[in-house]
């Protein structure tokens, strides 16, 4: 393989690509997820709203990993728990193999839910400390009613094999396991129902780093045993673009790019991307001290009052007139790299 | 350079119901004046605790610095007494943790705590100090510090309040800067704008930095020299570029390679550490690393591995003497053998 590294928009970068082209699994347009601010003593009056998730249009192809990264609150959790229907967004649409999720209600719903699952950041919190894991495993298979009896109990015998916990451990209870392990016993539970796609939302965040291996290294080996489709939500881009396909980036509920995973990382466009990505150090001490960064300033602003125009303008460096009056369109510049900027 | 900090044998045990928990099992290292060194490691293998020591904040009971000695600007930190340890703490040795919101009182202006910090410790009069704390605010890249003076910590956000940490850390010229996991908790640009802020202001004041993380590219980039701690002890010191390109030791080793990197074209599978840290309550015998080492031998289990200086200023802990190939990070030996 033939890499020429360089960060400079419109450069010839070659590279593999990470592309898997195939169907398209999820595919949204226009995604708006609106939360209300509610104030007044005696009576609750909407004041404002979050706009955690704005005016988002992507898709997700089968047995693709999409990552998912930006800033703390941008609405990258607002995003996976939209596309699943934990939260019923404000206004868009949400295709689920050729089905519109968001039109969807009452058992019709609870039906897709099964295909569709998420596991969590904490894996302290997110599992019931009063429950046994064999009990966390089973408690999805009850609810779809999936596997009686004796099927059952080996669904979940299998189920902690193939996440790599010993099936003897079955009865044994949450607080009993290490983190690593734990974030096994979630992923497990997510995996139980035979879920065709998964929001793993910073599933590696609260680990150490060799146990953070370990958990990265089982959800490739799951995704290609079971064909599994991910959105892999987290904010260190280093693990990002090792597990990804293809990378999008949020900043304040929009999206700012997405790409070919290879592409996003040599041949950013967009101003914040490119922030973003120098702003990370890498593991090489010699490369590090010589590679040159672009230091935002100030802070990201609030989303209950986002700033017109582009809501990057306030710290972007290449800001003029218009990115602080029009909000750029959301456009292919070229095949398969998305952007929204005025000045790429 | 002078020498400004040597910790020498230093062991701090806690003495708890399930036994001596040896969270720092006999570390000895030192720290030149204007140096940056890293302390990295395993979760609980005794980074804050060390830490902690320099500063004689382990809580007693249930912890108590048991042997060795630590010597700032030549007098023994673990001699002094109370009014001695609180002239030099804050003032001479500064401190910057990572929940910022905890570090600074809710009920109080950051004017308020800033100038309270410096009239403790430079006296100056409130107006001096007020003066001060604007023109630190300014230092740390506070928009409009003069009106910001007068907010309340809730006002600011995660970043903005650990810059004023470093800020109100540096307000008094410290001769050591201890910062543990400072921007663990702050965004990816925020951190670089901290960290970017940090490194500036001890260059300026030629001010030495301990430096605690789990994020190895920020050691890559700030750190002078590297000690790694495993099970309470250091079992690798050098150089970033000598620890991060040629690691000498196989926890070192598997830590690299356990870290995906920003600039891989190419996918690799990342290389595990299988199994647990030792538990600390119990007396290791041999090497603490062995039960998860793909090198141990016979001799690791019943030898216990003194810090060896494998090449000039890069020392490691171990009987094998492992060398990874520099670019892939692999064992130079497993190199070969997967060549054939
Ligand atoms: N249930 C809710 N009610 C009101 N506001 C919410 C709710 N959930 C999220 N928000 C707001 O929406 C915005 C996006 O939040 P979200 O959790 O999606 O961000 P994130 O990108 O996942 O951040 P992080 O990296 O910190 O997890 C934030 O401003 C948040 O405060
Ligand atoms: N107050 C205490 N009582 C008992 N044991 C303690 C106490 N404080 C720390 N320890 C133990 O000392 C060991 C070292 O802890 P320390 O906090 O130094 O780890 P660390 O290297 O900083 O880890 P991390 O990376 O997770 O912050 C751990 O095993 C911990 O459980
Ligand atoms: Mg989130
Ligand atoms: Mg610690």
């Amino acid at each position: 393989m033939t890499t020429t590294a360089s960060g400079s928009a419109g450069s010839k970068v070659a590279y593999q690509s990470t592309v898997k082209h195939g169907e398209t699994l999820v595919n949204v347009e226009g995604l708006k997820m609106y939360f209300p601010v509610n104030a007044g003593l005696f009576v609750q009056k909407k004041v404002a709203d979050v706009r955690a998730v704005d005016n988002l249009s992507f898709h997700v192809l089968k047995g693709e990993t999409l990552g998912l990264v930006g800033e703390s609150g941008c609405g990258k959790s607002t995003t996976g728990r939209a596309l699943i229907q934990l939260y019923r967004p404000t206004d868009g649409s949400v295709n689920f193999g050729g089905t519109e999720l968001t039109k969807l209600k009452g058992n019709d719903l609870r039906r897709f839910r099964r295909r569709m699952q998420m596991i969590f950041q904490d894996p302290y919190s997110s599992l019931n400390p009063r429950m046994s894991v064999q009990q966390i495993i089973g408690e999805p298979l009850a609810i779809h009613g999936l596997y009686k009896g004796n099927e059952r109990k080996e669904r979940i015998e299998y189920i902690l094999q193939a996440v790599g916990l010993n099936p003897a451990f079955a009865r044994r209870y949450p607080h009993e396991f290490s983190g690593g392990q734990r974030q096994r016993i979630g992923i497990g539970r997510a995996l139980a129902v035979e879920p065709e796609f998964i929001v793993c939302d910073e599933p590696v965040s609260a680990l150490d780093v060799s146990i953070q291996a370990q958990v990265i290294n089982l959800l490739e080996d799951l995704q290609e045993q079971f064909g599994l489709t991910y959105l892999f939500i987290a904010h260190d881009l280093a693990v990002v673009r090792h597990i990804s396909d293809r990378v999008a980036v949020m900043y304040l509920g929009k999206m700012m790019e997405l790409a070919d995973r290879n592409e996003l990382y040599q041949n950013p466009l967009h101003p914040y991307t490119k922030a973003l990505l120098s702003a990370v150090p890498i593991t090489d001490p010699e490369l590090e001290r010589t590679r040159e960064r672009i230091i935002l300033t100030g802070d990201v602003p609030s989303p209950l009052r986002p700033p017109p125009g582009c809501v990057f303008n306030t710290r972007c460096p290449i800001a003029v007139d218009e990115c602080r009056e029009r909000v750029p369109e959301w456009r292919e510049i070229v095949p398969t790299h998305w952007v929204a900027c005025h000045r790429v | 350079m002078a020498r400004l900090l040597e910790v020498n044998n230093l062991k701090t045990y806690f003495f708890t119901e399930e036994g001596v928990v040896r969270a720092v099992n006999g570390v000895t290292w030192h720290l030149d004046e204007g140096e940056t060194l890293a302390l990295v490691g395993e979760s609980g293998s005794g980074k804050s605790v060390t830490a902690m020591s320099i500063l004689r904040l382990i809580p007693n009971p249930p912890g108590r610095i048991v042997e060795g000695t630590i010597t700032f600007e030549g007098k023994d930190l673990l001699k002094m007494n109370d009014a001695e340890l609180r002239s030099i703490r804050g003032n001479r040795i500064a401190m910057v943790f990572q929940e910022p919101m905890t570090s600074l009182n809710p009920v109080l202006t950051i004017g308020q705590q800033l100038r309270e910090a410096i009239q403790l410790h430079l006296g100056l009069s409130t107006d001096d100090a007020t003066t001060r704390a604007v023109e630190l605010l300014e230092l740390v890249g506070i928009p409009e510090a003069d009106q910001r003076v007068k907010d309340y910590p809730h006002q600011f956000s995660g970043g903005m309040r650990q810059r004023v940490m470093i800020a109100m850390a540096l307000s008094c010229n410290p001769r050591l800067l201890i910062a543990d996991e400072p921007t663990t908790a702050l965004d990816v640009t925020i951190q670089a704008q901290v960290l970017e802020i940090m490194a500036r202001l001890a260059t300026d004041l030629n001010t030495a930095v301990l430096i605690i993380t789990h994020n190895l590219g920020v050691v890559a980039r700030y750190a002078d020299r590297v000690n790694v701690m495993y099970a309470g002890e250091i079992v690798e010191s050098g150089s970033a570029v000598d620890v991060f390109k040629r690691p000498r030791m196989p926890y070192t080793v598997g830590l690299m390679a356990s870290v995906p990197r920003l600039d891989a074209t190419e996918h690799v599978r990342l290389t595990t550490i299988e199994g647990q840290p030792p538990l600390l309550v119990q007396e290791i015998h041999g090497c603490p690393f062995r039960p998860r080492c793909d090198w141990a031998i016979d001799k690791c289990a019943t030898d216990h591995p003194e810090l060896e200086e494998k090449e000039p200023g890069h020392w490691a802990r171990c009987h094998r003497n492992p060398q990874v190939d520099e670019k892939t990070r692999v064992p130079a030996s497993e190199a070969a053998a997967a060549a054939n």
